[in-house]
Parts: structure tokens; C-alpha cells; sequence
């Protein structure tokens, strides 16, 4: 209305877009724009490539070009790169340990039913009670597929178990018993319950304190004691139960952090509605509480899925330990890089497929929700 | 007030104290609310407003006098304090909406899981009263989707899903923007009309001459002086509502 109050001459559009963008589109553009926009940008850019230069070439000549693919031990000492050989001869031994060999399928498709479970309970539209039975109903399967003893498949004592299955099930079944126990805990240490609060601050606090070594030998060496004498826990159970109660007293120190960034108000509105304790939480508390320490809780389990491998302190062989153990065969002596690669490429795909899904998860969760 | 005698009271609060530490934040409080009856309770900032309707669905503990609503004395029984939950309403000054859940599912959570209604009843009469609320077309939005005016209106819409006889007010209208205000205010007077039995924190003078039965006003604790509106405002007894309306009223 007014004549030029906001100083626009006639023919001026206002300024509703948003600035051009300096950037020139096409690959000169992104190369402009993001290596390349200021001095110090260009130096960092040129000196990455320098170090790239002097690395690359060397690896890619030792993983591929120098490298030997199969036969003897003798042919890769004379070739100077990566000895695929011993990864070929080994991977069996490497990925099921002394799990007999001609059962390797049992152990497979162990492994395949696990991973199905994980992969279904990845999935929002199945989160609900069914997922428990489809749980219980996995698992159980997976274990007797991996014992034996029925349906005709030879019994498989757990001390013969070793590699990926028992790296991956430690892992699983134990944050799968871990992670309920641990946000019970950490209910217990904000509960209004002194008994409760004091207890569960005194389990934390004592797990915390003490390094995932000594628990395992807790487990391993102080469980039998308590046991009447004649009644025996299998060793793989000891070290189940020891991963368990300490992956459980981290857990619970990351959903108390989620609990506690909840405002009061939520509970009070809660309460005012007539919902009980154990509503509130599940229903009000704990759905907002995890989904804000979903990239911790993952870093915890990352970090516990690795942790796992400290179990060949009380003699279980998981993925690290086979392929040690693979490396003191006299014939393949010394070939640690191979070995230890490929065990790597195993860790790395597990957690980052865990650590994308966490990503992913966090989006979806907070879609539409708090701007 | 000797006008409500005859009917029958639903809340009753006599010889109410409470302590914050040493701190006396109610000195034997006494108040009797009849059905239908519409209070509206006003003191300075720290006079024990909040906390006095927050004693009514123990939202805070009280340590002597006796609390009643319906008959059912509010003690250290579950179960009584269930049973008065779920029939009295409460809505907050920061309307703590679940904002996980969407607007629809706020408004059933409490009839589903409280009162074991069905989902699709529960979805039924859950936009019935967005209706009444005026923001039907919100009901799959996420709380913070919402303006501050809306998001009260959803918070007093999820109390009354659960079809309270009583409902409590917490400075409703005191979070919002100026232009906001009215859109709250006129669900609460025609709840008020409805014949809801109302206990309102406000300072909102206009919304107390209009709905009030009794004005309530509290000064350090203690309740100072009931009276119906127009009698506090044009006669108050005591010197403190003097000044304390003389603020409200008079900048
Ligand atoms: N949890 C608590 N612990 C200690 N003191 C408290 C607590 N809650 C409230 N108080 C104190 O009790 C007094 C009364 O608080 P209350 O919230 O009931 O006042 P109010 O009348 O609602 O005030 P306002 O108008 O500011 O909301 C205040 O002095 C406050 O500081
Ligand atoms: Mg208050």
C-alpha cells in the first residue's frame, strides 16, 4: 500500500528466493564447492591426495596384484603380496571352529535364522508381542539346530561351538536378555523406592567398576561355587551369564540418560489420565526415553558385539580366537594380516549394517514429532 | 455460598497442610465443592495455587487434613487414588501433550489402557471431542505440529475422553500468545455451560466474572476469601485481595 516503504523499486521481485547458489552445477561445481571453496580447503585437499598417492598404490599392488589366491603356503612366501591361500584354506575353520565339519550346515543356517530374527524385528510394522514369539520360536531353533540331540541330528557339545556362531549368538542372545534387565535397572536406580534405588545404584555402580575380564572369570570360577555339588553349568552358559549382567549394568546407565531428559510433565499428565506405574513407563516414558539414546544404546551394543571376543580368556574360541588359532597351524605360520583382515571385515560389516540401521531408526522415529 | 448447601459436595478438602521441607505451603486449607459448581482460584505467584489442585488428584501428597472426592478419602490406598484419577480431568499450564503420539492417539491412550474401552469406540468419541474443541481436521497431526492454542484445546479434549465429572485448571492460558488465549478460553466456558464441575487457576479476571460461582483467593497457603465474582471484585473483605485484585485489575 505504502509508496516504496520497504524501498523495492516497482520492477524489483522481493527477496522470497533464496540466494543463487554459488556453486556451478556439474562435477567442476561439486569439486569447486567442496574441495576446493577456500585456501586452506584446497591445501587439505592436495595434501590428502599426496598421502593417498603414496598408500594406495602399494596396498592395492599387496590385496591384488602381488597377491596369491590359492595353493600352498610355500607359493605365498615367494610371492611378496596378500596370501589369499590361507584365508581359502582356513575360512572354514576361521567361521565354525571345531564344530564338526561335516555338520558346517547346522551352524549355517543357525546363523541364517538368527539373522532373520534380527532382520524382522529391524522392521517397525512387526514391534509387538509376536516378536517375542518369533523370538522364542528363532532362537530355540537356532540352539537345537547347533546342540543336536534331536531329530536325528548328533548331539554337538558346546565346547566344540566356536567362530561366528558363537561370537554372534553370544552377542545376540545376550543383549537381547541384557537390554530388558538393563532398563529394569535403570527404572530401579529413578525409582521413588529407596530399597529399590539403592540396590540397583549398588549392582550398576559394582559392574561398572570392575573390567568385563574379571566378570567372565566371576562367572567362569564363582558360579560353580554356588552350585550343590553334582549339578555343573556348562561353560558357554557361565560366560552367557557373565556377558549378560555386565552388558546389562552399561545398558541401563544409557536408558536412565533417556529417562531423565524426559520432563516431569510427561509422567504427571500420565498419572492424571489414571495410568498406572508400569503403563507410564512403557507406554509414555520408556517409548520417548530410548528413542532419544537410540545412538548410544547402538554404541554400547557395538561396543558389547566386540567385547564378546574377551570370552577365549576362560578357553571359548569366538571369530578372533579361531583365526588365531588358525595362524598356529605350522604349515601357515605368520600370515596375521590375512587372518585378522578377514575377521575384520566380519566385525565391520555387523556393526555398520547396526550402526545404519540406528540412523535410519532415529529418523523414522522422530518423523513428524518436535520441530 | 449458603446458596449451594443443599446440594450434594464433590470435593472435600478440610484441615489441608502441607510442607515443602519446613516450608508451610498450605495452612489448613478448607474447601467444599459442590457438583456443577464452577471455582475459579487466584492469589499471587508461590500462594499454593498449583499445589493446592495438584493435593486434589494427588499429583502432590498432602501431610494433614483429609481430601475427599466422591466420598473417596484420598489416602495411601491405591485404589482410591485410581478411582479419583480417572474421573477427575486435569490440564496443565504446559499442556504436556505425549508428543510421540499423535494427536488421536493422546486422546485414546488413557480410555484404552484405564478404562479397557474399545479402540474403535475410544477413536469415536476421541473425535467427537476434537469436534467440540473445534480442530477436528488436527486429529493425525503430532503435537508439535500445533500451535500453542491448539495444543491446549487437544490437552483439555484428552481429559475429557475420559469423561471426568471434575476437571482441574493449571493457569491454562497463561503459556500462550495473546491471540491464542481466547480460543481456550471459549472451550472452557462452554465446558463451564455444560455443567462440568471446574476448578480453575487462572488470572484471567474476565473468564472468572463470566463462568465463577465462587472465587477462591489464596495468599501464602491459606485460602483468604470466597466469594462469588462480582462480590470479591466489588467488595473484597480483606485488605490482601484488595491489593492483589487492585494488581490484576488495575494496570
Ligand atoms: N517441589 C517443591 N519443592 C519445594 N518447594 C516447592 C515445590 N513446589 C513448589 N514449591 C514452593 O511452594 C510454593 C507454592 O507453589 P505453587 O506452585 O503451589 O504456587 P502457585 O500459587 O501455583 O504459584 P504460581 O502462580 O507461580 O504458579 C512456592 O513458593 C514454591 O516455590
Ligand atoms: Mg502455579
Amino acid at each position: 500500500m505504502s509508496d516504496g516503504a520497504f524501498g523495492l523499486s516497482p520492477g524489483e521481485p522481493p527477496a522470497t528466493r533464496p540466494p543463487p547458489a554459488i556453486a556451478a552445477p556439474g562435477v567442476v561445481g561439486w569439486l569447486r564447492a567442496n574441495l576446493f571453496r577456500t585456501w586452506y580447503d584446497t591445501l587439505l585437499t592436495l595434501a590428502v591426495l599426496y598421502v593417498l598417492w603414496l598408500v594406495v598404490p602399494d596396498v592395492v599392488r599387496w590385496a591384488l596384484g602381488d597377491a596369491v589366491w590359492s595353493g600352498e603356503a610355500a607359493a605365498c612366501r615367494a610371492a611378496g603380496g596378500a596370501c589369499w591361500a590361507f584365508v581359502a584354506e582356513k575360512w572354514r575353520f576361521i567361521l565354525f571352529g571345531t564344530f564338526p565339519a561335516d555338520q558346517h550346515w547346522r551352524p549355517t543356517l543357525a546363523m541364517l535364522l538368527t539373522m532373520g530374527v534380527l532382520l524382522a524385528s529391524a522392521d517397525r510394522r512387526f514391534w509387538g508381542p509376536r516378536l517375542l514369539v518369533l523370538w522364542a520360536v528363532g532362537l530355540g531353533a537356532a540352539w537345537l539346530l547347533m546342540a543336536g540331540g534331536l531329530f536325528g541330528l548328533s548331539p554337538v557339545p558346546t565346547e566344540l561351538w566356536g567362530g561366528l556362531p558363537l561370537t554372534l549368538g553370544l552377542s545376540v542372545v545376550g543383549l537381547a536378555v541384557a537390554f530388558p534387565l538393563g532398563v529394569l535397572l535403570a527404572l530401579g536406580r529413578t525409582s521413588a523406592l529407596p530399597v529399590l534405588r539403592v540396590l540397583s545404584t549398588a549392582y550398576i555402580e559394582l559392574i561398572r567398576g570392575v573390567p568385563l575380564v574379571s566378570v567372565l572369570f566371576m562367572a567362569s570360577v564363582m558360579i560353580p561355587l554356588f552350585l550343590p555339588t553334582g549339578v555343573s553349568i556348562d561353560k558357554l552358559l557361565r560366560a552367557q551369564i557373565g556377558l549378560i549382567l555386565f552388558a546389562a549394568a552399561y545398558l541401563a546407565e544409557v536408558v536412565r540418560g533417556g529417562l531423565q531428559a524426559i520432563p516431569k510433565g510427561q509422567v504427571e499428565a500420565a498419572s492424571a489420565l489414571g495410568l498406572g506405574y508400569w503403563q507410564r513407563q512403557r507406554l509414555i516414558i520408556l517409548p520417548q526415553a530410548l528413542s532419544l539414546v537410540i545412538p548410544p544404546l547402538v554404541n554400547t551394543f557395538i561396543g558389547f558385539f566386540k567385547d564378546t571376543s574377551l570370552v577365549i580368556i576362560i578357553g571359548l574360541l569366538d571369530l578372533l580366537s579361531t583365526a588365531k588359532a588358525a595362524l598356529t597351524d605350522p604349515a601357515w605360520r605368520g600370515f596375521y594380516k590375512e587372518a585378522y583382515l578377514f575377521v575384520g571385515v566380519i566385525y565391520f560389516l555387523f556393526c555398520y549394517a547396526l550402526s545404519r540401521y540406528s540412523r535410519y531408526l532415529e529418523t523414522s522415529l522422530s518423523k513428524g514429532r518436535r520441530r | 455460598m449458603t446458596d449451594l448447601s443443599g446440594d450434594e459436595p464433590i470435593i472435600e478438602l478440610s484441615g489441608v497442610n502441607k510442607w515443602y521441607g519446613a516450608f508451610h505451603v498450605l495452612r489448613d486449607v478448607s474447601l467444599t465443592v459442590a457438583k456443577g459448581e464452577r471455582i475459579v482460584v487466584c492469589g499471587p505467584s508461590g500462594s499454593g495455587k498449583s499445589t493446592l489442585i495438584r493435593c486434589i488428584n494427588r499429583l502432590e501428597e498432602h501431610q494433614a487434613g483429609t481430601i475427599r472426592v466422591h466420598g473417596i478419602p484420598l489416602d495411601q490406598d491405591v485404589r482410591h487414588i485410581e478411582a479419583i484419577r480417572r474421573d477427575v480431568g486435569m490440564v496443565f499450564q504446559s499442556f504436556n501433550l505425549f508428543p510421540h503420539l499423535t494427536v488421536l492417539e493422546n486422546l485414546t491412550l488413557a480410555p484404552v489402557w484405564v478404562k479397557k474401552t474399545p479402540k474403535a469406540e475410544a477413536e469415536r468419541l476421541a473425535r467427537q471431542y476434537l469436534e467440540r474443541v473445534r480442530i477436528p481436521e488436527q486429529a493425525d497431526k503430532y503435537p508439535g505440529q500445533l500451535s500453542g492454542g491448539q495444543q491446549q484445546r487437544v490437552a483439555i479434549a484428552r481429559a475429557l475422553c475420559m469423561n471426568p465429572s471434575i476437571m482441574l485448571f493449571d493457569e491454562p492460558t497463561s503459556a500462550l500468545d495473546p491471540e491464542m488465549v481466547k480460543e481456550v478460553l471459549d472451550v472452557m466456558v462452554d465446558l463451564a455451560q455444560g455443567g462440568m464441575t471446574m476448578l480453575c487457576v487462572t488470572h484471567e479476571m474476565g473468564f472468572a466474572r463470566r463462568v465463577a460461582d465462587r472465587m477462591v483467593f489464596m495468599d501464602k497457603g491459606e485460602i483468604v476469601e470466597v466469594a462469588p465474582p462480582a462480590e470479591l471484585f466489588a467488595n473484597p473483605k480483606s485488605e490482601r485481595t484488595r491489593a492483589f485484585l487492585g494488581q490484576v485489575l488495575g494496570h
